[in-house]
């Protein structure tokens, strides 16, 4: 122990001695270029050195210790995932009314014939005998399915005749078919839209929509809705602000007619806007085709703007069409484009034929019976001209729409609490008056804000009677419920 | 797994080395001739980027004859294939009013219901004079028939889960069931060669993906492992639930799924698992009910147990089949229940009638013998696709065999050679595989009889002589006899 202490302190002495002695050497004063160097050059020396060492070893890491097998399996049994499913609420429990017949204008319900205005067969083409003689033609040729996709032997000419007939009726190049409506916008979109790409979207499209734009991994920005005002902003800043912006594909999306509201989108002005910004257009004229416009062309021929215009224009054909599935159309590039990059169409088993022949004879049909239209536009004001008055409930519709969509005009402050007054407005129309709408009930997943409201989808079929019928039975309905709010 | 003998591989990457230089020259030369004729698109970015398509414009072009071929029959075991012409080097493809009548090996009719069937049939039409071909609403509107009501009882009945509910796509089944189940701080394991609805829907969800060597139960419980003590990344909070995603029978690979060893691992570590049947329901085990029965996997271990009415049943649409909770919040919130247009009429009495027939509930013994002709059909195709020397992929029991091709060149000439001698298979390629995989598929059918089957081998077995894909020495002559002999005794 002494002898440590003892080496301890003459090497203590030594340093101090050695670290004298540097100090006083005459180097230390030493005088370079007039500058007196006053012996920090030494100490600056060694700190050179120590920096050299310290750069020479590896930078310090904590040591890893990986889990152990025993840790890991402690981990493991800890572990409590949440359940699969939240627990069951009364609200979840809702089972809607169940039909006993086809949906047409009338259906009956619980053994009662009732107005039906949940289906939105617009021209009234839902059991058309022509529409049936087709589909029993098509089943006894076909069988019901198409066991494949269309790549696989899915192809079957009734559907290359159907996306020729859309084609030509809709005075497009080529159109392409998909086999259910709503993945058609979902699928259509990340054809195109890919990351990096701008895509300007309405806040109140259907989710159909929004799930595409999400699957897109675009840069999204919403505008107002149906406001041409915060539409045009965001078109100045995504071109102004972005020098990139030239370089990126960008698109504009929106709906003809507004499932989650039923206004009409302006096309003209979107048009004008679009060409002033370079945007493409992707239209969505699920509720449009069969409906506006003098021949049933859609929103396009409402506005009189030539379908070329409209880079991308989609549809689902459940709605006046009264088959099922979608359609695209548009250049033959745009088409040819979503054979082999558009995952709904590609991976998915196609049309069944009897379907697409349906969707021929559903043009037909429309081509030759341009009153049908005629018919639906005098319903469509009807009703909207007996419904304004109702109290407590007010239209946020177009008077063109064919959706006709009320909201109320005192609103609970949650769409949660409007939708239940809603919900038993339109229980207490069906059963104590046997009129049939829908309440726009909507998924978690749903981002749009719109206000909740009752939805009532017009049809050429429905007699002057059954308008009346459902004028009367609101105005009652709603002094009853809405009164008492 | 497959191995690729490296000489092949050397070739098939020549090939499309090949392939892209050439491909390259010609976009060169395009890009002069572009810059001459400007397009008059000015201020828009292209609507597809140059590369995008490049894969489109210069392979896929040359042999897309061999793609979307338009039949204009029910896609039964023979069909009618409308004859195309090109009249610029295969760029547009114009049909002809000729017909070819085909041998169909590419259809997924698993139990022969595509043709019009004497149970079925009658009873879609008489549903369609009852339903309309369509309800135009979705189903919490007014989409909702007794007819639907009906199907989604049977089909729970048919899989042994309390409750069940139908779509009228599969494709949309699965990808807007994910996002409902799954989301942020929850974790999709998901297999390697899943279908692109499942990636598709996984992606929608917004959970945290994670992917496990294709039908590796072992790779899944060292992820699965993995993921539970590491947690969230970054904030390694644990996850708050774990999906593993597996399909029944993989459609590229023919194989079934490891199932009673995933449900096992599943269990373990208290993993929910979902379960794509779309080719496996109706098409295997015993009395049809998929692989769980194939393999001897009670259901209630399934947790959600998915599948289409595409394939053996000769529909449309698909389902989700599951706890009656499980059944009422998808019917709460499941976008493609509260959106889209509920399942055809037609279509859903199709599928019930043919679930009832498959059950023997039509009074005959059809389900049962279609059953059992299946399993024998594809079994004998198999074993004899690989007694030539083809490599076949898949397992016993799975009537979907995919025939290795590898080299870009073979596929259009294996499968042009086969239409050329009346039969019609499916070749796939990249992207659909990865690159150096393309194959050739074969899905065998019930309705196929054993003289279809023994035309298509001849066939298969000639051309691939010619196209050179018997990869592995064929079993010889003699030993077939002997075992012929054999069972002579």
């Amino acid at each position: 122990m002494d002898t440590v202490l003892s080496s301890f302190e003459t090497a203590v002495k030594f340093v101090t001695d050695w670290v004298a002695l540097a100090f006083d050497t005459p180097y230390a004063r030493s005088v370079v270029f007039g500058v007196p160097i006053k012996g920090h050059l030494l100490v600056e020396g060694l700190l050179l050195v120590v920096i050299l060492f310290l750069m020479t070893q590896k930078s310090y890491k904590p040591p890893k210790r990986p889990l152990t097998k025993k840790e890991v399996d402690e981990l493991c049994d800890e572990w409590v995932p949440e359940p699969l499913i939240p627990s069951i609420t009364e609200e979840m429990k809702y089972e809607p009314p169940v039909l006993e017949s086809a949906a047409g204008p009338h259906a009956v319900v619980n053994g009662i014939d009732v107005v039906n205005f949940t289906s939105a067969n617009y021209l009234g083409l839902l059991g058309h005998d022509k529409l049936q003689e087709s589909c029993t033609k098509a089943l006894q040729k076909y069988g019901v399915g198409s066991c494949g996709p269309r790549g696989f032997y899915g192809t079957i000419d009734v559907h290359l005749d159907c996306e020729a007939r859309i084609a030509k009726f809709l005075g497009t190049s080529d159109s392409i078919l998909y086999s259910y409506g709503l993945s058609t916008m979902f699928s259509i979109i990340p054809a195109f839209c890919k990351k990096g790409d701008v895509v300007v979207v309405d806040e109140g499209v259907h989710w159909g929509i929004q799930n595409g734009l999400h699957l897109s991994r675009s840069t999204i920005i919403y505008f107002k809705h149906n406001d041409m005002k915060s539409l045009q902003s965001i078109l100045e800043n995504v071109t102004h602000e972005n020098k990139r912006a030239k370089k990126v594909r960008r698109y504009i999306v929106v709906e003809a007619v507004y499932q989650n509201s039923g206004q009409i989108a302006p096309l003209d002005e979107i048009i004008k806007l679009k060409e002033q910004y370079r945007f493409r257009v992707i239209l969505d004229e699920s509720n449009s085709i069969g409906v506006l416009g003098s021949s049933g062309r859609g929103l396009t021929e409402h506005c009189k703007i030539p379908v070329e215009k409209i880079d991308i224009v989609s549809a689902a054909m459940g709605h006046a069409l009264a088959t099922e599935g979608g359609f695209c159309t548009g250049s033959a590039r745009v088409i040819d484009h979503q054979r082999l990059s558009s995952s709904g169409y590609v991976f998915s088993a196609s049309l069944p034929p009897y379907l697409a022949s349906a969707a021929i004879t559903a043009i037909d049909v429309l081509e030759e019976n341009p009153n049908l239209i005629t018919k639906l536009g005098e319903n469509i004001a009807s009703l909207h001209k007996g419904l304004s008055g109702v109290q407590g409930l007010e239209i946020v519709s177009d008077p063109k729409s064919p959706i006709i969509f009320l909201k109320l005009k005192n609103s609970t402050g949650f769409s949660k609490g409007d939708l239940q007054v809603l919900e038993d407005l339109a229980d207490h129309l069906l059963e104590e008056h046997g009129v049939f709408v829908a309440t726009s009930k909507r998924s978690i997943l749903d981002k749009c804000k719109l206000p909740a409201g009752i939805r009532l989808y017009l049809s050429a079929g429905h007699t002057k009677t059954d308008l009346d019928k459902a004028c009367e039975a609101f105005k009652q309905a709603a002094a009853l419920i809405l009164a008492s709010q | 797994m497959i191995t690729i003998p490296y000489i092949t591989a050397l070739t098939t990457y020549f090939s499309y080395g090949l392939l892209f230089a050439f491909g390259q020259l010609r976009d060169f030369f395009r890009k002069i001739f572009d810059w001459w004729s400007k397009s008059s698109l000015q201020g828009y970015a292209p609507i597809c980027l140059g590369l995008e398509d490049f894969y489109v414009r210069r392979l896929y072009l040359r042999i897309q004859d061999c793609f979307n071929r338009p039949i204009s029959s029910s896609p039964d075991a023979w069909f009618d294939l409308v004859e195309r012409i090109s009249n610029d080097n295969n760029k547009t493809l114009k049909r002809t009013t000729k017909v070819k009548r085909c041998l169909n090996l590419g259809s997924y009719n698993y139990l022969g219901f595509a043709a019009a069937d004497e149970y079925c049939t009658p009873r879609a039409i008489e549903t369609l004079k009852n339903f309309a071909p369509s309800s135009c609403s979705t189903r919490v509107d007014g989409g909702t028939t007794t007819l639907h009501v009906e199907l989604e009882k049977c089909v729970a009945n048919f899989l042994g889960k309390e409750a069940a509910i139908v779509f009228g796509m599969g494709y949309a089944t699965n990808s807007a069931i994910l996002p409902v189940l799954m989301g942020k701080g929850r974790l999709i394991i998901s297999d390697s060669l899943n279908h692109n609805s499942i990636v598709n829907g996984a992606r929608g969800s917004g959970a945290t993906i994670r992917v496990f060597q294709h039908n590796t139960p072992s790779h899944l419980e060292k992820v699965l492992r993995e993921q539970i003590a590491e947690g969230q990344p970054r904030t390694h909070r644990p996850w708050k639930k774990i999906m593993v995603v597996v399909e029944g029978i993989y459609s590229m690979e023919g194989e079934l799924c490891q199932l009673p060893e995933i449900v096992a691992i599943c269990k373990k570590y208290k993993a929910y698992v979902y379960l794509d049947e779309a080719h496996s329901i109706g098409a295997v085990g015993k009395t049809g009910r998929g692989v769980c029965e194939l393999l001897g996997v009670d259901t209630a271990d399934v947790d959600i147990m998915m599948g289409t009415f595409t394939k053996s049943f000769g529909s449309c649409g698909g389902y989700i089949a599951g706890s009656k909770e499980l059944i009422q919040y998808l019917k709460y919130t499941c976008p493609a229940h509260l959106y889209a247009t509920s399942i055809s009429p037609p279509a859903a009495e199709q599928i019930i009638s043919s679930i009832k027939v498959v059950n023997g509930e039509d009074g005959s013994s059809r389900g049962a013998q279609k059953l059992a002709k299946i399993r024998e059909n594809s079994n004998f195709f198999r074993s004899e696709l690989q007694k030539m020397g083809f490599e076949v992929l898949g397992d016993n029991d799975s009537p979907v065999m995919p025939i290795m091709l590898y080299n870009p060149a073979k596929i259009p000439a294996f499968s042009r050679e086969c239409l050329k001698r009346n039969v019609a298979v499916v070749t796939v390629a990249f992207p659909a595989t990865p690159l150096l995989l393309a194959r050739a598929r074969i899905c065998i059918s019930a309705a196929h009889s054993r003289e279809d089957l023994l035309k298509a081998l001849e066939v298969i077995s000639e051309v691939g002589d010619m196209v050179g894909i018997k990869y592995f020495p064929a079993e010889p002559e003699k030993q077939q006899l002997e075992g012929d002999r054999v069972k002579l005794e």
